[in-house]
Formats: structure tokens, sequence, C-alpha cells
């Protein structure tokens, strides 16, 4: 199925969780939050979160500004 | 001296400088800068995980350990309430549930100008949240008021557009502004040296925060030991107290003892 992260378009199997998809893209342990469809997923529900086709997901993290 | 803290939302710091991470050139000048600074309180902006892009680089929150400092996530670059909000609840999760956040609404990309219409809006919902907010605000010293009436912990008016170095444009609304309230007042954005960050504490204002006079100068951690040290002269100047201006001259020798 397809999703969006961070607007861009990506390839992912059924059944897909956050965990996962964290685990995927080397982000694992990391300091970051992460959204679905503005909607925010804690940290505790990551790896029970399944991610469905078409979803946007949104994963950030702090950055320098003033 | 020793007992003039800083207190905001119920914590003591004694740095009254504030610093944002911004326009740094690389990680080792802001952590030097900001040590030199002396802040305590530190805010950053949230943004999109640079996917597949040099993951290693190193993590903002690594340099600016939130175990060492107090992060301030801030709203710079939200237009709207709505964005502002989602903003702060994104950081709030980043965070591990810390809630203490700058609120700006932007009005237009030429000026940076606050949108109130849109803070007050956000500062509400954020406030019925959780949030202990920090409001960045035009100097309207009774639109500053509203802000502390609603919750806001502090309210922080500009001095000058943000990122203008143009100092401290209407002293007269600072005054104002500061007169009327019980929560902290800080300036935010405007302050382009030294001086204008210890005009700001002069009038009263119970911090500075500031990114771009930093970051911007030739020598940031120079600059950033230089705001300290102005932010603690301007303190201390406004609690003693200025002389009076006076139109003519008054000898500071006396007359008494001259044998000429």
């Amino acid at each position: 199925m397809e999703i969006f992260v961070n607007g861009e378009p990506r390839q992912v199997q059924d059944l897909y969780s956050v965990l996962q998809l964290l685990e995927e893209m080397d982000l694992l342990g990391k300091r970051l939050a992460l959204e679905i469809n503005e909607e925010i997923v804690p940290k505790s529900r990551h790896a029970e979160h399944l991610i469905s086709a078409g979803d946007k997901v949104e994963i950030v993290n702090a950055i320098g500004g003033g | 001296m020793q007992d003039d803290k800083l207190i905001i939302a119920g914590k003591t710091y004694n740095s009254r400088l504030l610093v944002g991470t911004g326009k740094y050139k690389d990680m080792d000048e802001t952590r030097d800068a900001i040590e030199a600074s002396g802040a305590e309180i530190v805010t950053v902006a949230i943004r999109r995980t640079n996917i597949g892009q040099n993951p290693h680089e190193p993590n903002l929150l690594d340099v600016i350990s939130p175990e060492k400092y107090t992060i301030l996530p801030n709203t710079a670059g939200c237009y709207t309430a709505k964005d502002a909000v989602r903003t702060c609840q994104l950081a709030r999760e980043l965070l591990d549930g810390h809630d203490l956040v700058k609120l700006e609404v932007l009005g237009d990309e030429k000026t940076l100008y606050p949108n109130m219409v849109d803070t007050i809006a956000a500062a509400e919902l954020l406030i019925k949240d959780g949030f202990k907010v920090m409001v960045y605000t035009s100097d309207d010293p009774i639109i500053a008021k509203r802000l502390e009436d609603m919750g806001c912990v502090s309210v922080m008016p500009l001095a000058g557009l943000i990122g203008s170095g143009l100092g401290i444009c209407n002293p007269h609304n600072i005054r104002l502004i500061i007169e009327n309230a019980t929560v902290p007042i800080l300036v935010d954005a405007g302050v382009g040296t030294a001086s204008d960050a210890a005009i700001a504490m002069e009038l009263g204002c119970d911090a500075v925060l500031m990114n771009t006079a930093i970051a911007g100068a030739k020598k940031p951690v120079l600059m950033a030991s230089a705001m300290q040290k102005a932010i603690e002269a301007g303190r201390e100047s406004f609690l003693a107290g200025r002389m009076p201006k006076k139109a003519y001259a008054s000898a500071s020798s006396p007359i008494d003892g001259t044998f000429f």
C-alpha cells in the first residue's frame, strides 16, 4: 500500500506498524514526535498502531530556530 | 542581586537572557554561543525530520540537552492558530510531556509581525489543553494585558521586527506593558546589539529573548558573552534607579576649598 511520510510517497506492506516504519527508516530510539493524519501517535503506541493506506505520516524533531 | 531571580511558570532561573538556536554556522557554534550566553532557557523550532539525509548528523537536542537547559519549543513559521496548536502538541510529544511553549503566530512574510487575532485564539486553545504559554505579541499594552488575563505565563512584546536588529523601537509602549503586568514581560525580537539589551532591561523588562543579534554577529560567541553582561548590567541599573536627567551641568567636585 502507499502511504506518505513527510510529504513523500512510500510503499509499505499491509499490517505495518509505526514501529516498523521507524525501524526501516533508521529512526528507532531517535528523539522525535509522530502524527498520522494530524493526530499524534504517542511513543507508547508506536508498536501497536497500524498504518492504513493513504495515511499521511509526519515525523518531526527539534531544529535551530528563534 | 543573589536573590533577584527570574520566575516563569513557577520555575526559577538565574539568567535573564533567553536565546534561540537558529542561523548558526554549525552545531559547535550553536553550543559554544549558548554556553557563552549563560542562558538557561533555549528556544527551538519544530520541523520535519530530514529523511535519508545524513542520519548520523547530531540532533540539536543532543547538543542542547533538555537535562541541562529548559527547552522552549516555538511555533515560528506558523501563520494560523491551527498550525501553532498542532506544532505545540507535537513539541510536547517530542519532549516527553514538557508543556512550556513559545507561541507566535505570524501575520505576513515581509514583517513577520504577529497576527494577534490568531495568536489569541491559539493561546486560548493551548491554555485549555494544559500548556504554559509564553506569547510573542505586538507592543500593544491592551493586547498584552488581555494575554496575561487569559493565563499566559509570560508576555513577550517585540522591540523591533524579528531579525531586524532595529533595537527598542517603541520604549514607551514597552514601559506601559511592564507597568500593567504581573507576569514576566520579555522583549522578544528586535535587539541588535548589547546596548539594546541593556536598554530593554533598564526599562524594567524581566528578561530578553534573542537569536539573530548573537547568531548574526561577526563573532557570535563573543557577542553571546557581551549580551550576558548587558542583560546583567541593565538589570542592575534598573534596580539601582537612574539619576534624573537635568538640562544644565551640576559639578561633581565641591566648590568649597578651592585655592585659585
